[in-house]
């Protein structure tokens, strides 16, 4: 295939390893897809296959046009002394985040709504709650806050490196690889290809594609990481490190599954029992440890103190939480499963290595609202910045209740109970959601030249509203937790159960639909933001100072 | 860039690292002392403990704690205490037979918060919440009984179910008279004109009742009695009344009549205890339709 398209080219340009490879890897997985998807056992497992080919294909064609489009010589590491960034991969992501996370938001409203109002489905098996559920979850986790990962720390690095991305298939493969991936993951979910297994659903042709989509992320950003000039490396880049890293370990820790067969969706776990428990919130705890707190941190620490313009509050406190943020975390699973077969032992490890993670956990906050000493002033005028304050003040508080729910005492209410629901979307809306915001706004201008956003006022009204969104949530699913778990164990004056469990969702109904209000609010806020970047992208103001100098992408 | 010198920083005024990336410099500031101590302690309490409940894994066994403590004697100790909170009830309601639980008020009150709580964990998904039913399932607050409403009728049916895998289950069903070829279509629309008219509803327009009526006569009578009162023997239901289990519209006993009717309720016996089902039978007869001995 690549001698074909090299050859009507002028006589110096030779396709790299990397474009040649690459074609010829995926013409190989379209040519397996399309063998497969005709053996393949059930129709949504050929559907799947059939996206596998038709992928593959495009990716051919798109490694060719990319082949023929360029120059010669592959783009430069440096124009006049400056690094060449590759911002098109982190532009790509950035907008990819924005709709994925506008599709994830409303497909929480509709959850939300369903079980207000359980007849929503208008009894469609393929909208209904257990389907959208992980449709959901994934969406705003992994497609929204995958995408804004992979686009902040593509440029994070390399600005804090002064060095251009590792590749020049490779950014692109990881961008473009992870987003299929979630295309699969989320048409699985709905075509009813589930593992079963909470925030690792996709079944395992999905999880091999992401795994080699994740370790040649890890090269590229290894690799740019190793082009730096300054010898030491920057905060963020270890935060996105640990990220990438222990991300990895956990997800094939948690899918390792076998295939019943290859023409198959189906495969099974080799954990099992009590082990698989553990073994799946090791992966679901610290998935919110590395993905949703590590990988966030890092934005934190780069966008804070870039747009506040102070240098961040202590190196030292950096150090010290980063190393005990990571070493704890690890431990911390095991409180998902109190007073369960789970070992009392291990639940014991489990609670108290959560309480120690407190401070930790807690050490990122201060040196977030501590690198605005000198510049509180800028919270009044700046709502951005102040969307990025705010996200770390929720982050404060659901890492503060994170331990306290993990005490066994606790958690023998919370349990089961919406409680949950409220924490992690204190930490879901309020830290991650808030943040990536943030991150996004400062981003869209610098990567498009523009001088500023669109509108300031658009980012207030959409600061509002979302915070009244969240706060309309969280207490609603406070109230609602805390009244279902009491419900729960109340007795009787004979010892008999007070509550039947319907009635305990007769009662909570109208805190659902306070919190489908919430989410609405939440969604509402984040469509005035798309069109505020949308409107920003396509001002006329350019930044006088160029960001960096670019090929054509 | 990495050449920087540490500076004084003047907001602050505490000295940079000398490190500066894309512009992003770093304080040396020290680590608060607060969220020092506080860390301290955190571990200090979790080495505490550590020593007080079972904690570290070793090769064959683990760490027991000072005092022995485990979730299984905990759990243990509850239900010992539940025990204590319902009292000698429980033991005397396990002697009691049916009839002396009705001639205790204390008895009975206690049977009822039992038969509550049960009732609305196990029977009210099919039943409803206060017992009133639904298309196919009976409603327990009337006077109408498929299998009889004295209370050791209602004990067994909840114990060995209706068409359930218990040996003792009541049996006896609808057969289909249309779908296995007993009937032809017109006898079976002539047969459930009788069967409303048997009821008191008005009678639709070229009803058939007297064709029904030697329908039902030669077909209908064995089980649900000539006179359409029904038997509870076989769970045939009373025709005369105006209670209808799917309803009483002709298409629904056309479609009764054709393909038969026999929904199954489980046999509680195996899965609640004795107790729990004495409890439940009092409970559901206090209803309102319940019937004397």
């Amino acid at each position: 295939m690549h001698q074909a398209q090299g050859t009507n080219i002028g006589t110096s340009k030779r396709m790299s390893v990397g474009e040649g490879g690459s074609a010829f890897a995926f013409a190989v997985l379209a040519f397996l897809s399309i063998v497969i998807a005709a053996k393949a056992h059930t129709a949504e497992y050929a559907f799947h296959a059939y996206l596998f080919a038709a992928a593959s294909v495009a990716a051919v064609f798109a490694v060719g046009r990319l082949y023929m489009d360029r120059p010669a010589t592959l783009p430069p590491l440096e124009i006049d002394g400056k690094p060449n960034y590759n911002m098109g991969p982190v532009k790509f992501a950035t907008v990819a985040a924005m709709v994925w996370g506008i599709a994830g938001f409303l497909i929480g409203v509709i959850a939300a709504l369903e079980l207000a109002y359980p007849g929503l489905n208008g009894g469609l098996p393929w909208i209904s709650f257990g389907r959208i559920r992980p449709l959901h979850t994934s969406a705003v986790i992994f497609a929204f806050g995958g995408n804004v990962l992979l686009a902040t720390s593509f440029y994070v690095v390399q600005r804090t490196c002064q060095a251009r991305l590792v590749g020049y298939v490779a950014p692109w493969f990881v961008i473009l690889g992870y987003n299929f991936f979630i295309v699969v993951a989320g048409t699985g979910y709905l075509l009813g290809v589930t593992q079963s297994k909470e925030y690792a659903e996709p079944e395992w042709y999905a999880d091999l594609w992401l795994t080699v989509v994740w370790v040649v992320y890890l090269l590229v950003y290894l690799g740019t990481i190793m082009r730096r000039k300054e010898p030491h490396i920057y905060v963020a880049n270890w935060f996105y490190l640990a990220f990438i890293l222990t991300i990895a370990v956990l997800h094939l820790g948690n899918n390792a599954a076998i295939p019943v067969s290859i023409f198959s969706a189906k495969s099974y776990i080799v954990w099992s029992g009590v082990q698989d428990a553990m073994v799946q919130w090791w992966y679901g705890h610290n998935a919110v440890g590395f993905f949703l707190t590590a990988g966030f941190l890092a934005i934190m620490y780069y966008f804070i103190p870039k747009k506040a313009e102070r240098p961040v509050y202590s190196y030292r406190l950096s150090i010290v939480h980063f190393w005990a943020l990571i070493f704890l975390y690890i431990w911390a699973g095991p409180h998902h499963l109190h007073y369960t077969a789970l070992p009392d032992w291990a639940q014991t490890l489990g609670m108290t290595f959560s309480i120690i993670l407190w401070m930790p956990s807690w050490g990122g906050m201060i040196n977030g609202l501590m690198t605005l000493s000198g510049a509180w002033d800028k919270l009044r005028t700046d709502p951005v910045l102040r969307m990025m304050v705010v996200s770390v003040a929720f982050y404060g508080m659901a890492t503060f209740e994170g331990p306290l729910m993990s005490v066994k005492a606790v958690n023998s209410l919370s349990h089961y109970t919406d409680w949950t629901i409220g924490h992690v979307h204190s930490g879901a809306l309020g830290w991650v959601g808030f943040v990536s915001f943030g991150a996004v706004y400062c981003l869209v201008p610098w990567l498009w030249n523009k001088r500023e956003l669109y509108s300031v006022k658009l980012v207030n009204w959409h600061f509002w509203i979302a915070t009244i969104g969240i706060v309309l949530y969280i207490s609603a699913m406070w109230v609602s937790g805390i009244m279902q778990g009491l419900m729960w164990r109340a007795y009787t004056k004979f010892g008999f159960l007070e509550y039947s469990f319907i009635e305990t969702v007769e009662a909570m109904h109208p805190f659902y639909v306070v919190r489908a209000l919430g989410g609405a609010l939440f969604l509402v806020g984040a469509l005035i933001m798309a069109f505020n970047l949308w409107m920003t992208v396509n001002s006329a103001t350019v930044r006088a100072e160029k960001l960096a100098l670019q090929p054509a992408e | 860039m990495a050449h920087d010198k540490p500076r004084v920083d003047a907001a602050t005024g505490t000295t940079t690292t000398g490190h500066e990336w894309d512009g992003i410099s770093e304080l040396n500031t020290p680590l608060p002392r607060w969220w020092l101590w506080v860390f301290y302690a955190c571990i200090v309490w979790a080495v505490g403990y550590w020593l007080v409940y079972p904690s570290w894994p070793l090769v064959s066994s683990y760490t027991k704690g000072m005092f022995g403590w485990q979730s299984r004697d905990a759990i243990v100790a509850d239900l010992a205490g539940l025990k204590v909170l319902r009292g000698p009830m429980t033991e005397k309601l396990a002697n009691a037979s049916l009839a002396d639980i009705s001639g205790d008020p204390s008895l009975l009150e206690f049977a009822r918060a039992q038969g509550k709580t049960a009732f609305a964990d196990n029977c009210a998904p099919c039943h409803g919440a206060g017992g009133a039913g639904a298309k196919g399932y009976p409603n327990l607050n009337d006077d109408d009984w498929l299998w009889g409403g004295k209370l050791t009728d209602i004990a067994t049916t909840i114990t060995h179910g209706i068409r359930s895998a218990d040996p003792d289950a009541r049996t006896g069903s609808m057969p289909a008279f249309g779908r296995d070829n007993m009937l032809p279509k017109a006898d079976i629309a002539a047969a459930a004109d009788y069967v409303r008219s048997l009821a008191g509803l008005p009678a639709d327009k070229g009803a058939q009742i007297d064709k029904g009526k030697q329908v039902f006569a030669d077909n209908c009578a064995v089980c649900h009695g000539e006179d359409g009162k029904g038997n509870r023997e076989l769970g045939a239901p009373n025709l005369t009344d105006r209670i209808w289990l799917y309803g009483s519209d002709k298409a629904v006993i056309v479609e009764g009549l054709t393909n038969g009717r026999g929904a199954v309720m489980p046999n509680w016996g195996g899965r609640l205890d004795a107790s729990t089902v004495k409890a439940l039978a009092v409970y559901v007869h206090t209803f309102g339709g319940g019937e004397k001995e």
